[in-house]
């Protein structure tokens, strides 16, 4: 039963695939002739208007492009010309060392906040005016006082993974259930052994969550970071073959960029998991 | 009412002088009272001077109906709350917080779901023991996991377990640090009839073997009847009290299917039921119509069997009773 449930989504989903993949290579199509046209703009814009060809790639046009990306990822043949694999390494390596950052600093004060009602409320009204704010938004003042665009970006990423964990890890840690605490403390449980062996494991899948609601807000920032910053990066690529008017490029990182935010989601997805418990 | 209360004499009953410890009282409550402040000012009382000695080895129960304040005072003693007048004398010291002394099972078994069973007892075991080597203090575990009937379900966690299995390991979590005192809060009450049944046998047959000294709370009169040595009765809140103690004057050898042929047995039941139907909301009128009772000397019952009767005897009987 589940077995052709899930056979049945999954012909449905090669279905709208397919759909979607004829709809688009017939919108792209070359069209043919342009016997009507002014021969000189005929000649300025080349094959798009004598062709009848459009500027948006086809799915075969992408899909050849992907592969040539896949079967050789890792070049570097200077500053713009970098293989995917590089550019989205740079990427990663960014996103893996801000939110590193973010964790090491949100889930420490999250455990403060949640511990503390006077901390919590003390805090609260900072937490509550920065946290809508764009992570971008710190971006030109990140440029001023650290002069250096690389760690400029790591920053942004650190400023917008720090929130959700921060706000999960003191939700969580404040919401433990009393009865537990009661246990440790008719126990004798010292304070900080409390906090590692009931409050922690308690507040695990909700922190969890929170780092995972990071990690995917870390990846979507970054590729707007890294195209304000350059260099490199898959931000970088995108905006830089944008420049470069290669749209095939550009579709095909966008792929490229799904599938790694995806990854990343399922890593935590994972780790969520492992610190649920059945009650 | 059928039966005749039978006063055990004052001086039995009287608590000693305060911070006097009497060789066998292990606690005594001693004038404790707690207040909630009212929505829109003013205070509520939960109970005001409330006076509750418990001897070594005895099976106390307190009953009574909810919001009396009953587990407000199991939380007291447990050190959990704290009273906002009176202290409780534990071992001739006055109590200040949580103890390791005073074990407490919890109304919802409170097991730590991301542990094992094993686990559970020996976080606990740990707790007390905390020189112990790591085999030392799961052998321990593994002892009252197997005393309350749990061997092979060491590894299953909590979720896995059905309700009574649980409260099951709540017990050998409280007992595996041989507390002295045992605190349980309606320990059986999300339990079905058979599985609390089974329960209450076990905890009878360990705390007769360990001479564990225990408060329990309940609404449950037959309960408190096969368990417990001594039920304090509790009137209804706001501003309850302890109306009275009720000795229970069954023989120590129950057995849980034999009760309702013990001489004595009705009267006892009578009592109790009566307090619990009519007397937990009547007895304010009772120390209105000028009832002898001190908060500090509550009165300690004997409800004895009625004589057989005789017509002659209806008359005089029903004006002892009254």
């Amino acid at each position: 039963m589940e077995f052709t449930d899930r056979l049945r989504a999954l012909l449905l989903s090669i279905l709208v695939l397919a759909g979607f993949l004829c709809t688009w290579h017939f919108a792209t199509r070359p069209t043919g002739g342009s016997a009507a046209l002014d021969p000189e703009y005929a000649a300025l814009m080349g094959a798009q208007v004598t062709e009848g060809a459009s500027a948006m790639p086809g799915p075969l046009g992408v899909g050849q492009q992907i592969w040539e990306h896949v079967s050789n990822p890792f070049y570097d043949a200077g500053p713009n010309d970098k293989g995917i694999g590089v550019q989205l390494g740079y990427s990663i390596a960014r996103v893996l060392l801000g939110y590193g950052f973010a964790v090491l600093v949100a889930i420490p004060l999250g455990f403060l906040i949640g511990m503390s009602p006077l901390v919590s409320r003390a805090l609260d009204p900072f937490i509550q005016i920065l946290k809508p704010v764009s992570p971008l938004a710190w971006m030109p003042l990140a440029l001023y006082t650290i002069k250096d665009s690389d760690i400029s970006a790591i920053f942004v990423i650190f400023i917008c993974s720090v929130w959700p964990m921060l706000v999960n890890t003191a939700f969580g840690v404040a919401n433990v259930r009393r009865e537990w605490l009661n246990v440790a403390r008719t126990l004798e449980i010292p304070a900080w052994k409390k906090a590692l062996t009931i409050i922690l494991p308690a507040a695990a899948p909700t922190i969890l969550t929170g780092m995972r609601i990071s990690i995917g807000i870390a990846w979507l920032v970054i590729v707007a970071a890294e195209m304000l910053v350059g260099g490199t990066g898959i931000g970088y690529f995108v905006w830089n073959e944008w420049n470069n008017l290669s749209i095939v490029n550009v579709i095909a990182a966008i792929l490229f960029i799904g599938l790694v935010g995806m990854f990343l989601d399922q890593i935590l997805a994972f780790a969520t998991k492992l610190v649920t418990f059945p009650e | 009412m059928s039966t005749i209360l039978r006063l055990v004499p004052e001086e039995a009953a009287r608590p000693p002088e305060k911070g006097k410890p009497v060789a066998s009282r292990l606690i005594s409550i001693e004038g404790i009272a707690k207040r909630y402040p009212r929505k829109g000012g003013g205070e509520v009382t939960i109970f005001e001077d409330l006076w509750l000695p418990i001897e070594k080895g005895e099976f106390v129960c307190i009953i009574g109906h909810s919001g009396c304040g009953k587990t407000t005072v199991l939380n007291i003693l447990a050190g959990l709350d704290t009273p906002d007048s009176g202290v409780v004398i534990v071992d001739g010291k006055e109590i200040s917080g949580p103890s390791l002394d005073r074990a407490v099972i919890f109304q919802g078994h409170a097991l730590l779901p991301w542990m094992t069973v094993l686990g559970n007892v020996a976080y606990a075991v740990k707790a007390r023991n905390g020189s112990w080597p790591r085999a030392k203090v799961r052998d321990h575990a593994r002892r009252f996991i197997e005393l309350v009937g749990l061997k092979g379900a060491e590894d299953k966690r909590p979720a896995e377990l059905s309700g009574g299995m649980k409260q099951r390991v709540g017990i050998a979590r409280a007992l595996s640090i041989e507390p002295k005192t045992l605190l349980m809060d309606e320990p059986f009450s999300a339990l079905d009839a058979l599985t609390r049944g089974t329960l209450q046998d076990e905890v009878r047959r360990i705390c007769l073997e360990t001479s564990q000294t225990v408060l329990m709370i309940t609404h449950d009169v037959d309960e408190a009847i096969y368990l417990a040595d001594k039920i304090v009765l509790m009137t209804n809140g706001p501003e309850a009290c302890v109306a009275e103690i009720v000795k229970n004057t069954l023989p120590r050898d129950r057995a849980r299917n034999q009760l309702h042929r013990l001489p004595g047995y009705y009267s006892l039941r009578n009592h109790l039921m009566d307090f619990l139907v009519s007397r937990s909301r009547t007895f304010k009128d009772e120390l209105a119509a000028g009832l002898s009772w001190k908060p500090r000397n509550v009165p300690v019952v004997e409800p004895a069997e009625t004589p057989e009767l005789s017509p002659e005897d209806l008359p005089r009987l029903s004006a002892a009773s009254n």
